[in-house]
């Protein structure tokens, strides 16, 4: 600060211990007595996809033409067990969200837009509702430890089975709806007084472990005729052992979500400092798959934080067979928007921080229940936004996989990346920019 | 009556008969034999037919049941009767923990005892036990009713919503927001005619009534202790 200051006084300095945040927050948790709470995923900066970089083609290796020589997109999931796997066009799927944190007209509206572009939707903790049923020709229906609306017509109806045992957001922690989105609607479908705060369990009701998740997994097979993928989804914490059991659990698909995938309400503590970033989560993940040989035959589908197509392709490229979007999703829909800054603003937010998603006064009609609000969202408008931002992102996968040589997608390998920090470097095993040098790896 | 041998036959291809049954089948009566420990034994039925299993199914027999009429002559793994819809489940040994965990409707009947986390998380199935059930039965109880005619583990009905708890015998501990509640002419009848659809004989009049007292509905720091 310039000016000048009282005599013997030296310009204020803030402290990077106890910085602007920090003191805000201890204020504000001495005025309420509770911890904050609030959606998103982590905000903090860690290493992430933009600390890698794709070798293109040169004369060591060349490139496919653009437009006119194919890069495919296709992916198959639930190739291991299931009588009807999934066929995706593309490899983006949309995470699962419920209804609930959602309001209907944006579960349609994913719903709409991932059908367009050929891809899926997946339920969250509210169970399935006849809009995202009838909107998305492919649905994939979570198991997760509330049981809120659960039942075997749903699963039947489903296209494949999500068994969540955690969450990048959150993993070791339970669904959480505050009051004011318990609204008839919501308490009908999860069998709750109106206006509670809903706490879901960590921990599934009926297994503990991978020994009882196998056992799990069979029941939910015998019930579907053995005809859907199994999922198994997990925050990433420790992904190699995670994994391996999953697997030996008899999962179709595993999915890996970093800690910044987005949760609609939870501990701020928790989202920030628990869990891995989806960059270190990778390769130990593939790893696993690969010590147990079945890389490609299990596949991984990994989320947390994926934004464009260099994020996409550098997740295949390190061995995922696809990307799940939650948070990108909902922006495409509108979340977040510039044009309602002074909405955002008015409710103690602003356009591009807004991550209250629990209170429910989301003016964009995505993360509330409030009626009013919720008609904001135009489904059909929102799911052409969302289809467009899937084409871009597809695109721009195709546009990267091209240039390394690759003919589809998941043909994008390790080998295509280099890092710019030593620490990227470490956690998605390639080489820093420049050397052959893996830290960590002889 | 369809006699299935599961020494001889799987789980897959008796789950698959049972399942493919009409509503208006002719093939009402059922019986299963050597489970052996097998399991989800008569998961995911829907029609309202009869099964009888001869000895011990072993995880999640009668899951996710839909109208059926399962009855199971002996002991059961966990999760027997889980998320079940509607129908009656029967057990006339013990079961093991989890049962009729998260159950939507329907009655489930243990004519033993119940291991831990009976009814947890149930949401309007109601449930009967001849004997005990174990530590945290009904935790995080939505709705339906659980009676217990001999005594329950520690912290039952911890952070219970709406589901009612009636129990005859002795409770360890009651669990976080679970308190004894009134037992009203009006509770001991439910209760009479509860025990009456299960078959238990048991004199309503002497069991006592816990439900939520529904303190930790919305966050307070002053019950933070509790949570």
């Amino acid at each position: 600060m310039t000016g000048s200051f009282p005599p013997g006084h030296t310009p204020p300095r803030r402290s990077a211990t106890f910085d602007e945040y920090a003191i805000a927050e201890i204020h504000r948790a001495a005025a309420t007595g509770i911890y904050d709470i609030r959606g998103f995923g982590a905000k903090r900066k860690v290493p992430h996809f933009d600390d890698l970089l794709f070798l293109g083609a040169s004369v060591s290796r060349y490139p496919l033409e653009g437009y006119r020589e194919k890069c495919a997109t296709d992916v198959l999931l639930g190739t291991r067990f299931a009588k009807k796997p999934i066929q995706l066009k593309i490899p983006v799927t949309i995470a699962g969200m419920s209804f609930g944190a959602l309001s209907g007209a944006a579960k349609e509206a994913l719903g709409r837009g991932a059908t367009a572009a050929g891809t899926s939707t997946t339920t969250g903790d509210g169970g399935m509702t006849e809009e995202e049923r009838k909107a998305s020709h492919i649905l994939v229906y979570q198991l997760l430890p509330s049981r809120y609306g659960m039942n075997p017509d749903d699963l039947r109806r489903c296209d494949a089975i999500e068994v969540v045992v955690g969450q990048g957001a959150k993993p070791g922690g339970g669904g959480m709806l505050l009051g004011q989105k318990i609204t008839e609607r919501v308490a009908g479908m999860r069998n709750l007084p109106v206006g509670i705060d809903q706490r879901s369990a960590c921990r599934h009701p009926d297994w503990t472990g991978p020994d009882d998740l196998t056992i799990k997994i069979q029941e939910l097979r015998e019930i579907t005729g053995w005809e859907k993928p199994i999922y198994v989804k997990v925050g990433a914490t420790r992904p190699y052992f995670d994994v391996a059991l999953a697997v030996k659990a008899g999962a179709d698909v595993v999915v890996l979500d970093g800690m910044q995938g987005g949760t609609a309400a939870t501990q701020e503590v928790f989202i920030e400092h628990v869990g891995l970033p989806t960059l270190a989560a990778i390769r130990p993940a593939v790893q696993a798959l690969q010590d147990l040989d079945m890389h490609r035959k299990v596949q991984l589908i990994v989320s947390g934080g994926i934004r464009n197509g260099a994020d996409v392709a550098k997740v295949l490229a390190l061995g995922a067979d696809a990307v799940a979007i939650g948070t990108a999703a909902l922006i495409a829909l509108g979340d977040n928007d510039p044009k309602l800054d002074e909405e955002y603003r008015k409710i103690g937010s602003a356009a591009g921080c807004y991550d209250d998603w629990h209170e429910g006064r989301d003016p964009a009609g995505i993360t509330t229940q409030d009626p009013e609000l919720s008609k904001r969202l135009d489904p059909v408008k929102a799911a052409k936004r969302l289809q467009n931002y899937l084409a871009v992102l597809t695109m721009e996968t195709q546009i990267i996989a091209r240039a390394c040589g690759k003919s589809h997608v998941l043909n994008l390998e390790p080998e295509d990346l280099v890092a710019l920090t030593v620490e990227a470097a470490a956690m998605a095993g390639v080489p820093l920019a420049g050397t052959n040098w893996i830290p960590g790896r002889m | 009556m369809n006699t299935v041998d599961l020494a001889q036959t799987g789980v897959r291809e008796l789950n698959a008969q049972l399942q493919g049954l009409k509503e208006d089948t002719n093939e009402r009566l059922w019986q299963v034999l050597n489970p052996k420990g097998a399991h989800a034994i008569a998961a995911g039925l829907m029609v309202p037919i009869e099964v009888h299993i001869e000895g011990h199914p072993g995880y999640y027999c009668a899951g996710m049941n839909k109208n059926a009429t399962i009855i199971v002559n002996g002991h059961c793994g966990n999760g027997v009767a889980e998320n079940m819809m509607s129908g009656v489940v029967r057990i006339k040994g013990n079961a093991s923990a989890a049962a009729g965990a998260t159950g939507r409707g329907g009655l489930l009947v243990i004519e033993g005892d119940a291991g831990l986390r009976c009814g947890i998380s149930m949401k309007g199935i109601d449930i009967v036990v001849g004997g005990t059930v174990g530590h945290m039965s009904a935790f995080m109880a939505q709705s339906g009713a659980l009676a217990v005619c001999g005594d329950a583990g520690s912290s039952l009905g911890d952070s219970i919503y709406e589901a009612r708890l009636y129990v005859q015998g002795k409770i360890e501990s009651l669990g976080s927001d679970c308190v004894e509640k009134e037992m009203t002419t009006h509770h001991v009848n439910k209760l009479a005619k509860l025990l009456e659809r299960a078959q238990i004989r048991a004199d309503a009049r002497k069991f006592r009534r816990y439900g939520s007292a529904r303190r930790l509905y919305n966050f307070h720091v002053d019950n933070v202790d509790a949570y």
